[in-house]
């Protein structure tokens, strides 16, 4: 029996449904990231799991207990809220404490219980001020010491660190989860951003339009997308989806494409089960970084062992970013994205021959939107 | 250079100063001419303000006028002076301010907080309360103080008060708690405070602006509301208002004007103080920082 069970749990407003049958089994320990875009649901879910709000059908169990109608403050869990929702007129030890002063915990014990948290979170100097006078990071700290004072369950996050500024999420996204492999505690953290779930989880829940689109480790997610939602969310810059012809040579499946200047291109697959759609239009997903200069490729030894196939294209446009150089160029009139090495000497308008990694390549039905699988 | 100050962002010419100047000078004599009028004839005799002289400053300086009005004028029948009638309106107004802030909370706090079907047709019917004359309700109002033994007290007022503000102070919680963070709430919640304790621990501790609002507005109101005065409660439990009418109103004897003067600025005096200790407090941002960065 999983820790905490999310089982066939349906949400409606009246005739508008935000979330149908969400089954997800989170083991002790775990993190689970709930991760999709805006409206997909996924706040609602925490919400749930909360019990901030009503679920319409299904069952929320945490260790072991149905919470279906438990109050909030009985479920034994924490929250970290997008706003940090630190109570303006509290200091800061008024706010870590509050919850345990709602519980008829001894002055003596919430002291101590106050002094190893601020430790812990190395907000000692704060205690004695209010929200006010803290800085965005600093608040975030404490709003998860309220939340880590009362030793819960599970802990929940819903977007924490979308109100910070760029350097400062970085370093407390490696806090979060710094934290989490000292304490060990189940969290539940909610994002609409696909790095964070990428980098923090230990499992991820992609959501769209109020379905669980795929569960899995973040490598699973990324290198097997079950849809071509979960293949064009994850990951940055998204992953190019082209439209290709299956072909059959000597037994062995082909996907053609045409560029621009409409020179057919033939790649290898990997995958010989696609030999079954030969004739069929497909869509093809490529990961930027499978996308490489092919001379430089021939030297580099993971290549060896893969299946190339080569692109002669047109650059479009070249975006350096320091550490890679993305490349826009166009494939059967769809824009593509190559992710070079800084070091590629490339100008748009250039014409270049590029190594494509079809090991990496996957495929999807065109109508279902779903991976083509043996 | 020296002349020119870099704090002065616009810069503006002497005339244009001494226009500004010129301007506030006149307002401000506008606003406290009648004042200082009052206040200087409540301080002379009354033979110098018979004698025609009444923009003087007082001859003999006296504060005679002040003692009558307080405890020596004729009220009605009884030479009491005006002190029990404005320990009257002190027993009347602070029981209805302090009453109708809570409900006032409450009631934003329900209907933002805790919202239920048909919460906004509630508020809207609440809003309209604001709308209906005094004079409206005079007769049913006289009923029902009748009914609860009420009439004719201090009490009564009490009631007829709180039941008229409670529209006002609605309005002014709910759209205050309408703007607060709901979050901070759902955090509460969380922590295990219950309906009332999130109240009293949460939001009225950060509703300092607009409970002082309400205070203002409603002990202004009662304090100088007449009409429910005169109807409801005659006698001994007069308010201080209309008190003051039966002293200037006194039909026998001569007018002393003095001893008027003294008790206008006396039933003046609480919302002026109200304004002035209120406002301080009236600061803005006490919200800044619970939420975003």
């Amino acid at each position: 029996m999983s820790f905490l069970t999310i089982q066939n749990v349906s949400k409606s407003y009246g005739a508008l449904s935000v979330l149908r049958d969400i089954n997800i089994a989170v083991e002790e320990g775990e993190f689970l990231v709930l991760v999709g875009p805006s409206g997909c649901g996924k706040s609602t879910l925490l919400n749930i799991i909360a019990g901030l709000e009503e679920l319409s059908a299904g069952d929320i169990i945490i260790n072991g207990k149905v919470m279906n109608g438990v109050h909030p403050a009985q479920r034994n869990i924490a929250m970290v809220f997008q706003s940090y929702a630190l109570y303006p007129n509290m200091t800061v030890r008024g706010n870590i404490t509050f919850g345990l002063e709602m519980n008829g915990v001894p002055k003596a014990k919430r002291e101590e219980a106050v002094a190893s948290v601020a430790k812990l979170l190395q907000i000692e100097p704060l205690l004695d001020r209010k929200p006010s006078q803290l800085s965005g990071g600093q608040r975030q700290r404490v709003a998860m010491g309220r939340a880590l004072v009362r030793d819960p369950d599970v802990f929940l996050f819903d977007e924490p660190l979308s109100n910070l500024d760029a350097k400062l999420r970085v370093d407390m996204r490696t806090e979060i989860k710094k934290l989490h492999k000292t304490l060990g505690t189940t969290i539940v953290y909610v994002t609409h951003d696909q790095i964070e779930a990428l980098t923090l989880s230990t499992r991820i829940a992609v959501m769209y339009g109020g379905d669980l689109q795929q569960l899995g480790t973040p490598k699973e997610i990324y290198d097997q997308p079950e849809n071509l939602f979960v293949a064009t969310f994850m990951g940055s810059p998204a992953m190019n989806i082209l439209p290709a012809t299956i072909e059959v040579r000597d037994g062995k499946p082909l996907a053609a494409l045409t560029s621009a200047d409409g020179k057919p291109h033939k790649l290898p697959v990997a995958q010989a089960y696609m030999a079954a759609y030969e004739g069929k239009q497909v869509k093809m997903g490529i990961r930027p970084e499978a996308i490489r200069e092919a001379i430089a490729q021939e030297m580099s030894a993971d290549v060896k062992t893969s299946l190339i196939g080569t692109l002669t294209n047109t650059v479009d446009l070249s975006e350096p970013t320091g550490a890679d150089t993305f490349i826009s160029m166009s494939v059967n009139d769809t824009p593509i994205t190559a992710r070079l090495s800084a070091e590629t000497p490339v100008t748009s308008g250039d014409e270049l021959t590029f190594a494509v990694n079809m090991d990496k390549a996957l495929f999807f039905d065109p109508k279902t939107e779903a991976r083509l699988k043996a | 250079m020296s002349g020119g100050s870099a704090t002065q962002a616009i810069r503006t010419g002497r005339f244009t100063r001494g226009l500004i100047y010129c301007f506030l000078l006149v307002a401000f004599l506008f606003y406290a001419l009648p004042f200082a009028i009052m206040a200087m004839n409540s301080l002379k005799p009354l033979s110098e303000i018979t004698s025609g002289n009444i923009v003087a400053l007082p001859k003999v300086w006296t504060i005679e006028p002040w003692l009558d009005a307080w405890s020596r004028a004729q009220i009605g029948v009884e030479a009491t002076g005006l002190r029990p009638y404005f320990i009257n309106s002190i027993v009347m107004v602070v029981p209805a301010v302090l009453i109708l802030v809570l409900i006032g909370a409450v009631n934003g706090y329900v209907l933002t907080k805790w919202q239920f079907r048909g919460a906004n047709i509630i508020f809207g019917l609440l809003l309209f309360s604001c709308f209906i004359p005094f004079q409206m309700v005079l007769i049913p109002m006289a009923r029902v103080l009748g009914l609860l033994g009420l009439s004719g007290t201090v009490y009564g007022l009490v009631l007829v008060h709180v039941t008229y503000g409670i529209g006002f102070s609605t309005l002014f919680f709910r759209n205050y708690y309408a703007a607060f963070p709901s979050e901070l709430i759902k955090a509460a919640q969380m922590d295990g405070a219950g309906f009332f304790q999130i109240l009293f621990r949460i939001l009225l501790p950060s509703s300092g602006p607009i409970i002082v609002v309400c205070v203002i507005w409603q002990f202004t109101n009662i304090w100088n509301d007449f009409l429910f005065g005169a109807s409801f409660a005659s006698g001994g439990a007069a308010p201080m208002t209309v008190a003051l009418n039966n002293l200037v109103q006194s039909s026998t004897g001569i007018k002393e004007y003095n001893v008027h003067f003294a008790g206008a600025i006396m039933a003046a005096f609480p919302t002026l103080l109200v304004y002035i200790v209120a406002g301080r407090y009236f600061v803005r941002g006490l919200m800044a920082g619970s939420v975003k960065g």
